[in-house]
């Protein structure tokens, strides 16, 4: 039995991933021997940085058995909002009101999707995609489509605070790792803990599970999805302004379009799509994997255009692997 | 102890806009005792749990607890009085392992904020000792079979303290081994002094288990009684209100040869069956579940083809190698599930009816509605499927009514040979007889049956010639004077 437990720890969804992303630096590496280096871990760790929160906002809805494809259009209003209104001169340049205001419309925004799918009973991808278009669509009849390139004050000053600084001794170029990497880095402990050790986190696995049984349990469904949609929305914001930081960039349609590889990065990690399952690890490798083959395809010589054909490939095996691996537990227990 | 009420109702009544879904149950449970409750689909059996688990509030009548009148029982004081029932999906949690899926309504009931891995495990352990249930506590729910998920549900529902235990249906998806382990369970939490209602009407599963029998029909209380004051007789005469004659199926005039299989042989599943079906014959299969008794009717069907052996009909060779074999030699096939396997269950009576026939019924490229409509509404008559038109979808039939219509889709075909596999699973027992009256006449009409089924009586009262099967091989075949076979 102990054997066992082992043996199906190697093959765990996580385990194959890291496989998978070991394998895959070594091909990388053995083209390009300039990849095994400081740098490159700074330019991987400094492109997952919003993919990772964005797939831990994913991943909480998802395992609460629903989905939101409209955390990019959130995203961008959460970080287009406060530009605008320091830029007309009614905000003020502290980092404490970008993010505040990003975090609040993240929020609000959350709560209407929780609204409309704990309330009104909407299925969640009808539901987000409404509020996709409407708060997309809304901002930019409101405010415009500016782009932001300059940050206030508050902001400039957490762009010029580095954790890590790495001089290349032989390039001499230098690479830096900015202090917000720490926000995934916290946030995923946060998570973890969360899902693993409290009931609010047990309730969302139930909820994802078997709506039914929750309810027969006592188990508050209505409550654990508000709080699935607010969180996701309120931390969207968050990581919007992170983005806008980082980038130094605000544009209203700044995201649009990534909901496909975060879900995608979730899906590799051993999310099931259909609710109840999904880990903080397997879906950070999940970014990983997906983050690495963003960036270090050009390494291997092959052509930036073939990215997306290469993501597509991958989310199809992970999904073939995920799949693979529900059935082949089904069937040990079966014999 | 053992005599002490635990559970009294009296003249309960409940009626849904109009419809008297109970129309006055007495009932009395006592600790300690297996309390069967049987009754037809739609007699009130659901309705009435849930009067007792305080789901339905009644319209009349009283309701007393541990000897206290309780009026307006809510779904939470039932439970804090004890009364736990374990619903037929279980309600569980498929993702989640079988700790946490037994320990998590009690931290849900005690507000608990942090998760302590250790005490959910503690909880389940102590809960599947009391049980008597061994199962991996880290296993997750989705990869035990049903039985296993029942047992989990059984453990959930002890650790909040049951003193009523109320399992609805409990064998219908289990296996002969399954049924037995369960029944152990349930004997060793009645010899703990926990009461325990079961809803079933197999009556060779209630005289294993209960020690008292109420039966209900059309929401009204028939009798209640020792299980030794029921025979079969009065078992059937209580539950559906007429006499069943248990005649045993003679053919009238035996006729020439239909069907015949010579040497089938599929590796590992069945080697070298023959047999023979002559006019007027209804043929029973049985053995244990591996004896390849199932795997036997799906190679006739074409599912699994046999290997090697031949197979005529009506003194022809034929090659059954697919199901399109199979069909176009007008072989019928009813599949043990049916819910899955034998129906569109969203879809109509007729689109059920006509699907295995819809070629006959293209003039050109449009399809004839009146007629599939007229042929849905003919079988409607002849099988006497309780529905008020065509139309409704199959779901909202009961699973005897269901089963006719599986039988119609076939019968529409104009079948020569039909194998049914389980015909009477899930099925009352009113249903149940008219199904054999069915397929009696069929044989009569000189189509070939073949009955595949554990039910051994079932096979005694309807088969002429049974076909027993052991590890693959034709153990023995007999006809059907006998009372008894060993399998």
């Amino acid at each position: 039995m102990k054997k066992g437990k082992r043996n199906s720890m190697l093959t765990s969804t996580q385990m194959i991933l890291l496989y998978v992303i070991i394998v895959f630096c070594i091909i990388v590496g053995l083209r390009q021997p300039a990849f095994f280096s400081v740098a490159t871990v700074i330019n991987i760790a400094r492109a997952a940085i919003f993919s990772a929160c964005f797939a831990l906002c994913e991943m909480i809805v998802i395992i609460s058995g629903g989905i939101d494809v409209s955390f990019p259009a959130i995203g961008c209003v959460a970080m287009y909002v406060p530009m605008y209104l320091i830029d007309k001169g009614m905000g003020s340049q502290s980092a404490w009101f970008c993010f505040g205001v990003a975090i609040l419309i993240g929020l609000g925004f959350g709560l209407f999707n929780s609204i409309l799918i704990a309330v009104l009973d909407i299925p969640p991808l009808i539901a987000t995609l409404a509020t996709s278009s409407i708060a997309s669509g809304g901002a930019v009849t409101i405010f415009g489509s500016h782009d932001y390139t300059s940050l206030p004050e508050g902001l400039q000053k957490i762009y010029n605070t580095n954790l890590i600084t790495y001089v290349d001794p032989n390039t001499g170029f230098s690479y830096v790792l900015n202090i917000l990497v720490l926000v995934p880095i916290i946030a995923s402990i946060i998570v973890a803990f969360l899902l693993k050790r409290t009931m609010l986190g047990r309730g969302l696995y139930a909820i994802g599970g078997a709506k039914h049984a929750a309810r027969v349990a006592g188990l508050n469904v209505r409550g654990l999805q508000f709080f699935a949609y607010i969180f996701s929305g309120a931390f969207t914001g968050l990581t919007a302004m992170i983005y806008t930081t980082l980038m130094k960039s605000a544009r209203i349609s700044a995201l649009m379009g990534d909901e496909m590889i975060i879900i995608a990065a979730c899906v590799i990690g051993g999310v099931r799509i259909t609710g109840g399952h999904g880990t903080v690890s397997g879906t950070l490798l999940g970014v990983l994997l997906i983050t690495l083959v963003q960036n270090s395809l050009n390494m291997l010589g092959i052509p930036t255009s073939w990215q997306r054909f290469v993501v597509g490939i991958i989310i199809l095996l992970g999904t073939i692997l995920t799949s693979w691996q529900t059935k082949r537990s089904l069937k040990a227990e079966k014999a | 102890m053992a005599n002490e009420v635990f559970l009294k109702l009296e003249g309960i009544k409940k009626s849904f806009g109009g419809v008297h879904a109970l129309r006055g149950v007495d009932l009395e449970i006592r600790k300690g005792e297996i309390h069967c409750l049987a009754g037809e689909n739609g007699c009130g059996k659901s309705t009435l749990i849930k009067a007792i688990s305080g789901v339905h509030d009644v319209d009349e009548g009283k309701i007393w607890i541990e000897g206290e009148q309780v009026e307006h029982l809510h779904p939470i004081d039932a439970i804090n009085r004890g009364v736990q029932v374990i619903y037929q999906d279980f309600a569980i949690f498929p993702n989640l392992t079988v700790a946490e899926n037994i320990a998590l309504n009690g931290e849900v009931k005690d507000r608990t904020k942090l998760v302590s891995w250790k005490r959910i495990h503690q909880v389940a352990e102590a809960a599947m000792e009391q049980v008597g249930a061994r199962m991996d506590p880290d296993m997750l729910l989705e990869q035990l079979p049903v039985a296993g998920k029942q047992m989990v549900a059984i453990c959930r529902a002890i650790i909040n303290d049951a003193k009523l235990l109320i399992l609805d249906e409990p064998t219908t998806a289990l296996t002969e081994p399954e049924v037995e382990r369960l029944f152990q369970v349930i004997r060793s939490l009645k010899d703990k002094g926990i009461a325990i209602m079961i809803v079933n009407h197999k009556l060779d599963e209630i005289y294993k288990i209960a020690d008292r029998l109420t039966i209900l029909r059309n929401g009204s209380f028939v009798s209640t009684g020792l299980i030794s004051e029921y025979d079969t007789q009065r078992f059937t005469r209580d539950l559906t209100g007429h006499e069943f004659e248990s005649k045993k199926y003679v053919p009238e005039n035996a006729g020439e040869e239909i069907f015949r299989v010579e040497h089938l042989t599929l590796p590992g599943k069945f080697e070298d069956v023959s047999f023979a079906i002559n006019k007027g014959d209804v043929l029973g299969i049985t053995g244990l579940l591996g004896s390849g008794r199932g795997e036997l009717g799906e190679a006739l069907f074409g599912v699994t083809p046999a290997q090697s052996g031949k197979i005529f009909l009506n003194g022809e060779e034929i090659r059954i190698k697919s199901i399109d074999d199979a069909l176009n030699n007008r072989i019928g096939y009813v599949p043990e599930d049916r819910l899955t396997q034998g129906l569109f269950m969203d879809r109509s009576i007729e689109d059920n009816t006509v699907v295995s026939s819809i070629r006959n019924y293209f003039h050109g490229l449009k399809l004839n509605e009146s007629e599939m409509e007229e042929a849905t509404n003919r079988w409607i008559g002849e099988l006497s499927i309780a529905a008020p038109s065509p139309k409704p979808p199959v779901r909202t039939l009961s699973g005897g009514n269901a089963q006719k219509v599986v039988i119609a889709k076939w019968l529409n075909t104009e079948p020569r040979l039909f194998i049914l596999n389980g015909p009477t699973v899930g099925v009352d027992i009113g249903a149940k007889a008219e199904i054999h009256a069915i397929l009696r006449g069929l044989a009569a009409q000189g189509i070939g049956i073949i009955i595949i089924s554990d039910d051994l009586p079932e096979l005694f009262t309807n088969c002429n010639k049974i076909v027993v099967m052991r590890q693959g091989k034709v153990g023995v075949i007999t006809d059907n004077s006998v009372d008894n076979i060993e399998l």
